[in-house]
C-alpha cells in the first residue's frame, strides 16, 4: 500500500452485479487498484471481462454493488446522483470512443460544455475554452460543428472538453478505437503530453500500441484483476 | 441552477432545427389561445356596448310597473292582469316623496301606419305622458317647442315626433305644423326630438309623443286581454333625487304604493320596480354562463395542445438520449436536465401562447370589422393567454423533463 495522500481514486473490494432480467451478471467480483497522481494507467481486457465497469465505477459514472470507493480519501460509493454529478464536472474529464460531441453545438461550445454545470460566466467559458482548444491545436477550427470536423478533429474537441474544467484523472474509453492509425498515433502524442505535463490519465483500450503507451497496464479478465 | 439565459438559447436553437416540427407541435396551443381570446374579446366588446346602452337608461331612474323586466321561472298573466292598473295619480303622489325628484306617468301603444302626402312609415308608436318627459329621458326638443302643462291639463290634440318619423315623413318641409292622423286621430306636431339612436336594436326616435290625457281619450286601454291588461296601461317614470341613493327611493316608493294599494304586512308587492341594474344582472347572468362554456372549450383545447407537446417532448428526450448522457456525463445534475427539458417545453408552449395571442387579436379584430359586432381586447386576456399557455407548458412538460433527468448516464451514452 502506497502512502495515502498520494492516491486520488481508491477502490477497494469492488464488486458490481447486473441483472437482466433474471440473470445476475456479476460484472466485477472484488477489484481493489489505486490510481495515483500523475499516473498514466491502461485497462486492458477482453469484452466482458469488466473493464467498461470498472471505469464508469472509477468516473462515478456508477457506483458499486459492494465494496468502497474513495476519492482524494473520501467516500464516495454512496454519494446520490446530484452528488456524483458534482464529482464528474469537478474531478474528471471524459473521452470516449465515438467522440460523443452534441451535433448542434459548435466545437467551442462543446469544450465549453462542462464549465455551463459549473456556473461559470459566459465570458469566462468562452476564454478558458478558447484557451484549451487552442492547445489541441484547433483554434482555426472552433466554430465549426462536429460535422464539419475530421474524426481526429472531433477526438481533439474531444480533449479538449476532457481539459477544460482541470481533471484531476481524465477517462478515455477507446481513445483511438474509430480513428484510423496515424490519427490514432497523434491523438496518444497529445496523451503522452498531458501526462508529461502533469495530468493523470486512465484508458480503457484492447490496442496493445495503444496499452503500450501507458506506464501501467491493468489487465481484467472475469471481472477480477489478473495482471497489473 | 445553471443560468436561464443560455438554457433559452438552447430551446431556440432547438427550434430551428425542427421548424416544422415545433411548428406543428404549437398548433394546438395556438388554436387554444386563438380562439379564446377572439371570443373573449369579442363578448367584451358586447359587454360594453350592452352597458353603455343600458347605463343610458339612466341610473337614477326607476320604472314602476305591473311587471318585472327580469321574470324568473313561469310568468302568471293572470296574476300580474289581476295587479291594481298604475295611474297619473300614483305618479303625482310619489313625485311628493322626499327622495324622488319628479315621478311621471307614461303609457305607450303601436300605430297603424303613418302618412303623410306621398311618403309612410309603419311600426310607430304612440306614447302618452307629460310636461315632464323629455327632462326625465333625456330628451332634446330640436325644433318647435316642447309641451306645457297647459297642454296636458286641456288634453290640447299636440305631438312631439321622434327624428326618424320627421325625416321619413317630412324630408323636404319642417314637420312643425302640420297635422298627423294617428288611427284616425288628428294631432298637430309642434316639435320635433333630437336624434336619440338605438337601445338594444330597437329605434328610440321612431314614436310621437302626446299628453297623456289625450292618450286617454284616444286610445282607451283595452281591458279585454290579459296581454293589454298587463303591458298596455300606465309605468310610472321615477327620477331619484340627486345624490340619493337609488335604494332609499325604492324604499320609499316601495312603502307607499304597498300603503295606497293596502297591502297587508305578509302580502307580497303587487308591483314591480325596475331599473337599469336589474337588466345589468341579468345579461351577467347570461354571459357568465357564456364565459364557463368559453373557458371549458378553452382548457379542452389547451390539454390537447398540451399531449401534443408532451408527446412531441417525449420524442425529443429519446432522440437526445446520447445528448443527455453526454452532458451528465461532464456534470449536468438531474436537476440540469430536468430544467433544459422543462424550460424547452415552456418556451415552446409561450411562444405558441404568444402566436394565438395575435391570431386572436387579428381575428377579433377581423371579426368587428366585417360584421356588427365590436371586440374589445384587455390587457388581462393577454395575460390570462399567457398563464394558460405556460402552465400548459408545465403541466405536459413535467413527466417529459422528469423521464430525461432520470436517465441512466451510461444506458444514454450507450443508445445510438
Amino acid at each position: 500500500m502506497k502512502k495515502k495522500t498520494d492516491s486520488i481514486c481508491r477502490a477497494v473490494d469492488i464488486a458490481k452485479t447486473y441483472w437482466l432480467g433474471k440473470v445476475a451478471v456479476e460484472a466485477l467480483r472484488g477489484v481493489s487498484l489505486d490510481i495515483e497522481r500523475n499516473d498514466y494507467v491502461s485497462i486492458m481486457g477482453a469484452s466482458g471481462s469488466g473493464k467498461s465497469t470498472l471505469v464508469h465505477i472509477l468516473s462515478c459514472l456508477d457506483t458499486p454493488t459492494s465494496g468502497k470507493y474513495y476519492l482524494e480519501n473520501t467516500l464516495v460509493s454512496k454519494y446520490s446522483d446530484e452528488e456524483l454529478a458534482k464529482i464528474r464536472n469537478k474531478f474528471f474529464g471524459f473521452i470516449f470512443q465515438s467522440f460523443s460531441l452534441l451535433p448542434r453545438l459548435s466545437a467551442l461550445d462543446n469544450v465549453a460544455l462542462p464549465l455551463i454545470y459549473r456556473n461559470v460566466s459566459k465570458h469566462e467559458r468562452i476564454a478558458k475554452a478558447k484557451e484549451i482548444i487552442d492547445s489541441v491545436g484547433l483554434a482555426d477550427r472552433m466554430y465549426h460543428r462536429p460535422n464539419e470536423l475530421s474524426g481526429g478533429e472531433c477526438q481533439r474537441v474531444a480533449i479538449a472538453r476532457a481539459l477544460v474544467n482541470d481533471p484531476k484523472v481524465i477517462y478515455a474509453d477507446e481513445p483511438t478505437g474509430n480513428l484510423d492509425s496515424k490519427t490514432g498515433a497523434e491523438i496518444m502524442e497529445i496523451f503522452d503530453r498531458l501526462v508529461d505535463e502533469g495530468n493523470t490519465v486512465v484508458m480503457v483500450t484492447h490496442d496493445m500500441n495503444v496499452a503500450a503507451h501507458a506506464r501501467r497496464t491493468v489487465k481484467l479478465r472475469d471481472g477480477q484483476i489478473i495482471d497489473d | 441552477m445553471t443560468n436561464i439565459g443560455s438554457k433559452l438559447t438552447l430551446s431556440f436553437q432547438t427550434f430551428r432545427s425542427h421548424r416544422l416540427r415545433s411548428f406543428l407541435t404549437m398548433l394546438g396551443i395556438i388554436i387554444g389561445v386563438t380562439t379564446v381570446i377572439a371570443i373573449l374579446s369579442l363578448i367584451e366588446g358586447l359587454n360594453r356596448t350592452v352597458a353603455e346602452q343600458v347605463q343610458s337608461i339612466g341610473s337614477d331612474l326607476i320604472f314602476l310597473q305591473k311587471f318585472s323586466w327580469v321574470q324568473t321561472g313561469h310568468r302568471d298573466l293572470d296574476k300580474l292582469a289581476g295587479r291594481p292598473d298604475l295611474l297619473p295619480d300614483d305618479a303625482e303622489v310619489i313625485t311628493k316623496l322626499s327622495s324622488v325628484e319628479i315621478a311621471i306617468p307614461q303609457i305607450s301603444r303601436q300605430l297603424r301606419k303613418l302618412k303623410y302626402k306621398d311618403n309612410e312609415v309603419s311600426n310607430s308608436s304612440v306614447a302618452g305622458s307629460d310636461e315632464n318627459y323629455s327632462w326625465v329621458n333625456n330628451y332634446v326638443v330640436e325644433s318647435g317647442r316642447d309641451f306645457s302643462r297647459d297642454d296636458v291639463l286641456h288634453r290640447r290634440a299636440v305631438g312631439i315626433i321622434g327624428s326618424y318619423i320627421a325625416t321619413n315623413l317630412f324630408p323636404d318641409e319642417t314637420a312643425v305644423g302640420k297635422d298627423l292622423y294617428l288611427n284616425g286621430h288628428r294631432v298637430k306636431i309642434i316639435g320635433v326630438f333630437k336624434e336619440k339612436g338605438t337601445f338594444l336594436g330597437n329605434s328610440l326616435d321612431d314614436y310621437i309623443l302626446i299628453p297623456y290625457t289625450v292618450f286617454e281619450k284616444f286610445f282607451p286601454i283595452p281591458r279585454g286581454s290579459l296581454w293589454s291588461r298587463v303591458y298596455g296601461g300606465y309605468s310610472i317614470s321615477i327620477k331619484a333625487k340627486d345624490g340619493m341613493k337609488i335604494e332609499e327611493t325604492i324604499d320609499q316608493v316601495r312603502e307607499l304604493m304597498r300603503r295606497r294599494h293596502g297591502l297587508g304586512f305578509d302580502e307580497d308587492d303587487d308591483f314591480e320596480l325596475n331599473t337599469q341594474q336589474i337588466l345589468m344582472d341579468l345579461y351577467q347572468s347570461i354571459t357568465n354562463v357564456g364565459f364557463i362554456a368559453i373557458i371549458a372549450i378553452a382548457a379542452i383545447s389547451l390539454v390537447v395542445g398540451g399531449i401534443g407537446i408532451m408527446n412531441i417532448m417525449l420524442v425529443s428526450v429519446a432522440e437526445r438520449t446520447r445528448e443527455i448522457g453526454i452532458r451528465k456525463a461532464v456534470g449536468a445534475s438531474n436537476n440540469n436536465i430536468l430544467a433544459q427539458f422543462l424550460i424547452e417545453s415552456i418556451v415552446l408552449a409561450l411562444v405558441g401562447g404568444l402566436i394565438g395571442i395575435v391570431f386572436g387579436m387579428l381575428l377579433a379584430w377581423l371579426i368587428s370589422a366585417v360584421s356588427p359586432l365590436k371586440a374589445s381586447v384587455s390587457f388581462w386576456m393577454i395575460l390570462l393567454g399567457f398563464g394558460f399557455s405556460a402552465s400548459v407548458g408545465i403541466f405536459f412538460g413535467i413527466y417529459p423533463a422528469r423521464r430525461a433527468a432520470s436517465l441512466n448516464p451510461i444506458e444514454a451514452l450507450r443508445y445510438e
